[in-house]
């Protein structure tokens, strides 16, 4: 089966001689529709640079990377927005809402990005909200909520074009234990329904929910397991 | 002393971290400060060339016209007249010279003036018999100069010189223009059709001070308070605008300014985090920005005092019928002292509240956000019925309510001066277009709707070059506040196209609504500088030209705001994202 997502001899550096930092180096990587995939390794190895890859929020130095088949790293900017608009939903660990929008607003920005009509992107927006436990947070401002109730703003919003692939940049990070494990049982769900997911990660309970982690050091992966467990 | 090594030093750094906006600041207020020197130098010198030519010429406190000799020598016993010179015949003739046709006003007089109005000759001689003198605005619009020949009331005569006088207004403050003969030449000069012959008087009062009551006392008696007026009427005019555009600059100025600290804000809030985390107080973080605000000002103060002393003598040298000291006037610790205290006050002003504002907010919030939260309005929520590009730019402007305001001002005061400069220039044109007929030479420049033109001119260049800082600065402050939201649109699917789409509505969309109302506060300004000055407009502006000012005005503002806002739109996503 064709995967969703492919890698091929990706790389990505910064800096030259001396301070030539590879931040991603020749990655290879094939996802599965309906796979989770965690992505494991310590700070500055390369993961949020190969997830930015992976969602054409980076161009890659060389090495290719398709999304639903098409190749992503040489379509214009133009043209790479509006694949990622069907195809791709972030997740980011610093959430990365707008400050002066409500939860509800936030929500439905990328479907009105996408051209969908409001009253319809609206409907989409308070359906998730109520799906993520925030329907009674809906006319709430981001500064208004707690971290965990943010993030779960976030994966709202990525999921609000139903785009077939999930990619969360240490979707927990920035929560404490209770948050965390509310938004981990968010992604539990989300595997569960056969979303396809790359999670960069340093939580050890995200990475066991993944049926295969890769661990990355240096800008390279150094192991993959498959795995069999749920949480 | 430690505290004030440190603030400095940190300014010091700031400010060579920051060659671009200091540039910028440094431009807004040297133009301000420019203005403001030449409209203080202006008023400096109004008076001196009428009452330099005055005390030259020997000036009467009033002058009296009357048909017959009888009525003169009655009125020179009145009270109040301790002596009069010996009246003259005037009257209007026709003046020809190799190539131009004017009237002129004939004075016959003495070949010795006598103690009382003599007129001052600047070139050539006094006049003698088959000469004649021609006052030296009117020489200089005839083209005439000593030794010429010119055919006065049917006469030929040659020019024996040129001189001034204070006891009529020179040309073409009055018209027709004035020429001395001898009374034996005047006798034998044919008056020009209508005109008849009459006398003039003039006379020194016990009270100057009291001419202007004496002449409404006595008809067909002028005061020379009136005629000064007349006489430096350019130079009253060039003041008014001069200080009234210095408005229009402070203003502008002082939105320049608090743009720029907006953007400083915006763009050094991790900075302030980090100052503040390392001991600096609120006070101290406020205290760098306002030095270096400050230390910029004072630098403008002093080039602007210069480029406006450089530039003042063409504007406050008197036209050609007085006399001038042939040097610009110095500044002096007055007009020094007026312009520091200006630069300083708007730049403090300026800077201390949001400088002060965004230094108190806690330590973590500005080392993990922005200095100032967005502001949440209603007008995010409703722009989803708009096209993404425009819903974007709604939103990027309400976020920033103030900075919007600042920028939507600088834009309304432009507009609105620039109309107000048009309708300026459009009585300029209503006027030289009346200055026509036979009392006019024909070709020859209105000195005074000259000097108007050239005040309409420098100020239209200070007020569009603060217009064009202050949208730079909005863009670019914009620009800085908006790179991660702007990031994040794209993140989530938005194109580089619609992301700038946004930007650039962002920045039209209020600059439309200040250009529309700008407009009619531009025809409100102009009224109010002609009910000053006590003028009369040239009639109603050309709609055209109203109808070109807005959309002029906001492809200058798209125009410079789209370097910044291409450089926004394209920026790199995860640079603006992790930053």
């Amino acid at each position: 089966m064709e995967p969703v997502l492919r890698a091929r001899g990706l790389r990505r550096h910064y800096g030259a001689d001396a301070a030539l930092v590879r931040a991603v180096d020749d990655v290879h990587l094939d996802v599965a529709r309906g796979e989770a995939v965690g992505i494991v390794g310590p700070s500055g190895c390369g993961k949020s640079t190969l997830l930015h890859l992976l969602g054409g929020l980076d161009r890659p130095d060389g090495g290719e990377v398709l999304l639903g088949g098409r190749r992503l790293d040489t379509l214009s900017e133009t043209a790479a927005a509006r694949l990622r608009r069907g195809l791709v939903g972030f997740v980011f660990q610093a959430f990365h809402l707008m400050d002066e929008l409500t939860a509800r607003e936030n929500v439905e920005l990328p479907a009105l990005l996408a051209g969908v009509p409001p009253r319809t992107a609206r409907r989409r927006a308070l359906g998730l909200l109520e799906r993520v436990g925030l329907g009674d947070r809906a006319g709430h401002l981001p500064g208004e909520l707690s971290g965990g109730q943010r993030q779960r703003v976030a994966v709202a919003r990525a999921l609000v074009n139903d785009p077939p692939l999930l990619l969360a940049d240490e979707p927990t990070g920035n929560l404490d234990t209770a948050a965390a494990t509310g938004v981990l049982r968010l992604f539990a769900e989300l595997r569960a329904e056969g979303r396809t997911l790359v999670v960069v990660t340093h939580d050890p309970r995200i990475a066991g929910a993944a049926d295969r982690v890769i661990a990355m050091r240096d800008g390279a992966f150094v192991d993959q397991t498959v795995l069999t467990g749920r949480v | 002393m430690g505290r004030i090594l440190l603030v400095a030093r940190l300014a010091a750094v700031d400010l060579r971290r920051r060659p671009v906006q200091a540039l910028l600041l440094l431009i807004a207020i040297t133009a301000t400060a420019a203005t403001l020197t030449l409209g203080l130098l202006v008023r400096s010198v109004t008076d001196d060339p009428w009452e330099r030519t005055r005390a030259a010429t020997a000036g009467p406190d009033a002058v009296a016209v009357a048909p017959d000799f009888a009525s003169l020598r009655t009125l020179a016993h009145a009270d109040g007249v301790t002596e009069t010179g010996r009246p003259f015949p005037t009257f209007s003739a026709s003046l020809r010279t190799r190539d131009r046709t004017a009237n002129a006003v004939v004075h016959g007089r003495d070949t010795d003036p006598g103690p009382l109005d003599r007129p001052y000759v600047t070139g050539g001689n006094w006049i003698r018999p088959g000469m004649v003198v021609v006052e030296r605005a009117f020489a200089d619009a005839l083209g005439v100069r000593p030794g010429d020949a010119l055919t006065l009331g049917g006469r030929r005569l040659t020019v024996a010189g040129i001189a001034v006088t204070a006891a009529r207004a020179p040309y073409p403050s009055s018209t027709p223009g004035l020429v001395w003969t001898t009374r034996a030449d005047t006798a034998r000069l044919a008056p020009a059709p209508g005109a008849r012959r009459q006398w003039t008087m003039p006379m020194r009062l016990d009270k100057p001070a009291s001419a202007p009551a004496f002449a409404a006392r006595h008809p067909g008696v002028r005061a020379a308070q009136d005629i000064g007026v007349y006489a430096t009427s350019e130079l009253r005019l060039a003041n008014g605008a001069l200080l009234g555009g210095t408005w229009a600059l402070v203003i502008l100025s002082g939105l320049c300014v608090a743009l720029l600290v907006g953007g400083r804000l915006a763009e050094q809030g991790r900075r302030v985090g980090l100052l503040k985390a390392a001991g600096a107080t609120p006070a101290l973080v406020a205290a760098v920005l306002l030095a270096e605000h400050l230390a910029v000002a004072i630098a403008a103060a002093a080039l602007g005092l210069v480029a406006g002393w450089a530039v003042s003598p063409a504007l406050t040298g008197p036209n050609a019928g007085l006399l001038g000291t042939g040097q610009a006037p110095t500044p002096s610790p007055g007009t020094v002292a007026v312009v520091l205290l200006t630069a300083l006050a708007v730049t403090a002003a300026s800077t201390a509240f949001p400088a002060l504002r965004g230094a108190r907010i806690s330590t973590t919030r500005a080392l993990l956000e922005q200095v100032r939260p967005p502001r949440r309005s209603r007008l995010a929520g409703r722009a989803v019925a708009l096209p993404v590009p425009l819903m974007l730019g709604v939103r990027i402007a309400a976020r920033r309510p103030r900075r919007t305001v600042l920028a939507a001002s600088s834009v309304a005061v432009t507009v609105a001066m620039t109309v107000a400069a048009l309708a300026m220039q459009h009585d300029v044109r209503h006027k030289d277009a009346g200055a026509a007929g036979p009392d006019f030479v024909p070709g020859a420049g209105n000195p005074v709707t000259e000097r108007v033109s050239q005040i309409v001119l420098v100020l239209s260049v200070a007020l569009l070059l603060l217009a064009a800082v202050n949208a730079v600065l909005t863009a670019w402050t914009t620009c800085l506040d908006t790179a991660r939201p702007a990031a994040l649109a794209r993140a989530l699917g938005a194109t580089p196209r619609q992301v700038a789409g946004g930007l650039v509505a962002a920045h039209l969309l209020p600059a439309t609504v200040a250009a529309i109302v700008g407009v009619p506060l531009g025809l409100l300004v102009h009224r109010a500088a002609l009910a000053v000055a006590g003028g009369t407009g040239g009639g109603a502006v050309p709609l055209a030209w109203l109808a070109t000012v807005v959309p002029v005005a906001l492809a200058a503002v798209a125009l410079l705001t789209a370097v910044p806002i291409r450089h926004a739109a394209s920026r790199p996503v995860t640079r603006a994202l992790t930053a």
